[in-house]
């Protein structure tokens, strides 16, 4: 009897674990590379072919690293929280075109605008998958030192910017 | 007009899977024929009036009808024919209404085939059968409706995801589903013995078909989803060990389980509770896959809208299904006695230990699967489990139950010893120390020549099996399906292990820009970039290239890629160019770029890649052979001995 009562009891225990996940929010997964330095990388500016960026971008200053594409839908529900934040110059944005043609993410960006300082082109996914990006849009946080200190997955709303990811910035300038 | 109706034969399921699900549980309880006969009439209507609803969906769909929402937002009217149709499952509305509709299907085919049932099984089963089928109508009514309306009409729908426009997504869904829910009859078939009190061998013959179908049909299932990824993904990779990769490997390990110990208890009338057990678990862990992919509960590349009132819906479902099995065990397993006592050394041993090792297996990847959730939960922390989790926890416990699998089939029924495999080990062990030796020297790794000196030892020992029940070949011809199909099985996943092994260790890419007339050098392979030129078709415009290899100098193929861009969904995929072989698989893929600059190009060496696939569907192919067997006769009672 009581052997026979294990594997229910098993079960209710991972029913448990399943009604606490759903009000957990998945999209806050932080990327294994949290507290790493930025992977190297040489790759083209977006908007100009002649200018090469590379991991040195972020030494000596606090960014986002914001990844995105003409392609994406989620990205336009997000560019007006980049857009404001970047005219209040809160902090300094590096754009990341990712998956798409230069010629699109430069129409892209004069239709909608540009809140990025620089912006890494990458078409092949090769910062992408050495940052283990999942999907667009998808943002980092880098400290002075080049370090990743956050990851956000999916749309910054103005929530997301005014309580979790301005304050962590304005900490890590501070530090 | 036809939406509604589809809609409305929905309702009239509900009520019908409603009646399948409670009068013939009366009837076998008050032992009323007349109830009782209700199970498989109730079946075949509902999965008649479900038929129906799924007919007008996929009108919907063929018709371009943008007034029904689900069409407007995962269809396009230039969309070709075939992924109009496909398109029907390729979200989640759709895909649960297929999932529902095999679920009436296998509820309709059991009276079809178990004429021969005991009447009070039969009912009992088909009325867990109905149980079932009413929860998830009722989950496809209550939140997931996919004949809603949609006004104003919009001029054009918004297209089917780019990535899903494949042949292979056309089939992979419905072959995955008949898989996943063929493990309802089993489930149903447990609750209903734990319900009657009594399992046995005849019990475990009737079952054993329905398994077998099932499991071939998962397997093929994840076969294609293994290879559409692939090609389609491009990601270089035949698994990741993605969250829901793993939930649909999970029943897969658990049926694979179910299959070996329901022969123990169809032969030696043994493992009775512990095949109930699996029985419910394998159905149980399909449900949490549902689960897994409909709820968001975990991140994922395959993930369908997330939405949380779904997910409180599937976990009550999965709650009151699973929940309510186990409970059942609780209470009525003792009942279920089984003859006891077996050899360690004997098949029979050796099937125990593959249950125990199959089992830790799915347990290694459960917990790897839900250890984010479970963390998130206790600590809300967030952390990740990847592949080298997986292939470091994985691969040990694959590796016992091979060391298990070439020998126990050598060995007899019960009570064997071990000196009876010394002939074989004898002959085995110089080939097998050969391989080694030799991986070791000219492919430059130990751990390949110990993947492949497994392969050959299972594939050997397997062979060796066949010798021994053919009385050396002689009588290979009269056995039963069910040898064919062990053989094939068996074989299949000695080929399997060698091509994992080899990919594991072989593979190798790189990346690089090329203009017209530049290569890139890989190994023994260059890869030269031919042409590159924009074009466009039906839905989509293309970059597409022509890259030529050579191998050591000799001219090998020439691959076509492509760039695409779906400008209805704003999408930019790749379809990398391919050159399947049984030896080295090779593929190439062009990227952005301009005439002037060059363009990307990504190359990719994968040897005996292939072989993965060949053995999974070797290992299905041998399903579908083991259901030919005269002994497993749907429910016929030609079967007693």
């Amino acid at each position: 009897m009581i052997r026979a009562l294990i594997p229910l009891l098993v079960f209710l225990g991972l029913g448990a674990f399943f009604a606490v996940g759903l009000t957990k929010d998945p999209s806050q997964l932080p990327s294994e590379l949290i507290n790493r330095p930025v992977p190297a990388f040489s790759l083209t500016e977006l908007q100009d072919e002649q200018t090469v960026l590379d991991e040195s971008l972020f030494a000596g200053r606090v960014s986002v690293l914001n990844v995105f594409g003409s392609w994406c839908t989620a990205c336009l529900a997000e560019h007006p929280v980049l857009m404001g934040a970047a005219a209040r110059k809160q902090a300094v944005m590096i754009g990341m075109d990712w998956r798409d043609s230069r010629k699109d993410g430069q129409a892209w960006l004069r239709a909608h605008g540009n809140p990025y300082s620089q912006i890494i082109f990458d078409e092949a996914s090769q910062l992408a998958i050495k940052l283990g990006v999942t999907g667009a849009p998808e943002s980092f946080i880098i400290d002075k030192s080049g370090h990743i200190r956050y990851k956000h997955t999916g749309i910054i709303t103005h929530e997301d910017w005014a309580q979790r990811l301005h304050p962590l910035i304005e900490r890590l300038k501070a530090e | 007009m036809i939406a509604e109706l589809g809609h409305f034969a929905l309702i009239l399921a509900l009520l019908t899977a409603l009646a399948q699900g409670v009068l013939p549980l009366i009837g076998a309880h008050k032992e009323r024929g007349d109830l009782m006969a209700f199970g498989g009439r109730t079946a075949m209507i509902s999965f008649i009036l479900i038929g129906l609803s799924f007919a007008a969906l996929t009108w919907a769909f063929f018709t371009s009808d943008f007034s029904v929402q689900l069409a407007a937002k995962h269809s396009h009217s230039a969309k070709p024919f075939i992924y109009k149709i496909s398109g029907v499952w390729g979200n989640h509305e759709g895909s649960i209404l297929l999932w529902t509709l095999m679920l009436g299907l296998y509820g309709a085919m059991v009276p079809v085939f178990g004429k021969a049932l005991p009447a009070s099984l039969k009912a009992r089963a088909l009325a867990v059968q109905g149980l079932l089928t009413f929860g998830f109508l009722a989950f496809i009514l209550f939140t997931s409706n996919p004949f809603e309306r949609l006004n104003p009409v919009p001029l054009d729908g918004q297209g089917l995801n780019p990535l899903l426009q494949d042949p292979g997504l056309a089939i992979h869904p419905p072959l995955l589903y008949m898989g996943y829910v063929g493990f309802s009859v089993p489930f149903s078939f447990s609750v209903a013995a734990l319900l009657e009190g009594r399992v046995d061998a005849q019990w475990a013959r009737w079952l054993r078909p329905w398994v077998l179908t099932a499991w071939s049909f998962l397997t093929l299932g994840i076969t294609m989803g293994s290879i559409w990824a692939y090609y389609e993904l491009g990601w270089g990779g035949w698994w990741m060990w993605d969250p829901v990769e793993n939930v649909s490997f999970m029943p897969w390990l658990a049926g694979t389980a179910l299959l070996h110990s329901i022969l123990v208890l169809g032969t030696r009338h043994q493992l009775a509770t512990w095949t109930v057990l699996l029985g419910i678990s394998a159905f149980s862990l399909s449900l949490i896959g549902t689960f897994v992919v409909r709820s968001g509960v975990l991140v994922s590349v395959h993930a369908f809208a997330v939405d949380p009132a779904r997910g409180v819906f599937i976990l009550a479902l999965l709650m009151a299904a699973t929940g309510g099995a186990l409970t059942l065990y609780a209470l009525r397993a003792k009942t279920l006695e089984g003859a006891k006592g077996y050899a360690l050394i004997s098949r029979q041993g050796g099937l125990v230990l593959n249950n125990l090792l199959l089992m830790t297996a799915t347990a290694t990847v459960f917990l790897g699967t839900f250890y984010p959730l479970f963390m998130d939960a206790l600590t809300g922390e967030k952390i990740t489990v990847a592949k080298p989790y997986f292939d470091l926890a994985f691969a040990p416990i694959m590796m016992l139950l091979i060391i298990f699998m070439g020998a126990a089939p050598l060995l007899k029924w019960s009570g064997d010893s071990l000196s009876s495999l010394k002939g074989f080990a004898c002959k085995a062990a110089l080939p097998i120390l050969l391989i080694i030796i030799a991986t070791a020297i000219w492919g430059k790794s130990v751990l390949g020549g110990l993947g492949f000196a497994l392969a050959f030892y299972l594939a050997a020992g397997t062979i060796a099996a066949f010798a021994k029940r053919s009385q050396g070949f002689q009588r290979w011809r009269g056995l039963p399906a069910g040898t064919y199909g062990f053989v094939l099985a068996h074989f299949g996943m000695a080929v399997f292990t060698a091509g994992v092994t080899a990919m594991s260790i072989w593979a190798s890419d790189d990346i690089g820009r090329l203009k017209t007339g530049q290569s890139l050098t890989l190994g023994a392979y260059e890869f030269t970039l031919q042409s590159a030129a924009p074009s466009a078709r039906e839905n989509y415009q293309y970059l597409g290239a022509k890259i030529a290899i050579t191998h050591k100098g000799k001219d090998l193929t020439t691959l076509q890629s492509e760039q695409r861009f779906y400008p209805v969904r704003n999408m930019v995929t790749t379809e990398a160019g391919f050159r399947f072989s049984p030896a080295v698989t090779v593929f190439a893929a062009i990227g952005e770029g301009d005439p002037q600059k060059g363009y990307i190009v990504r190359a990719n060496i994968h040897p005996f890649v292939t072989w993965i696939w060949f053995g999974a569907l070797l290992m299905a192919l041998a399903g579908f052979v083991s259901l030919c067997d005269k002994r497993l006769r749907f429910g016929s009672h030609e079967a007693q001995p």
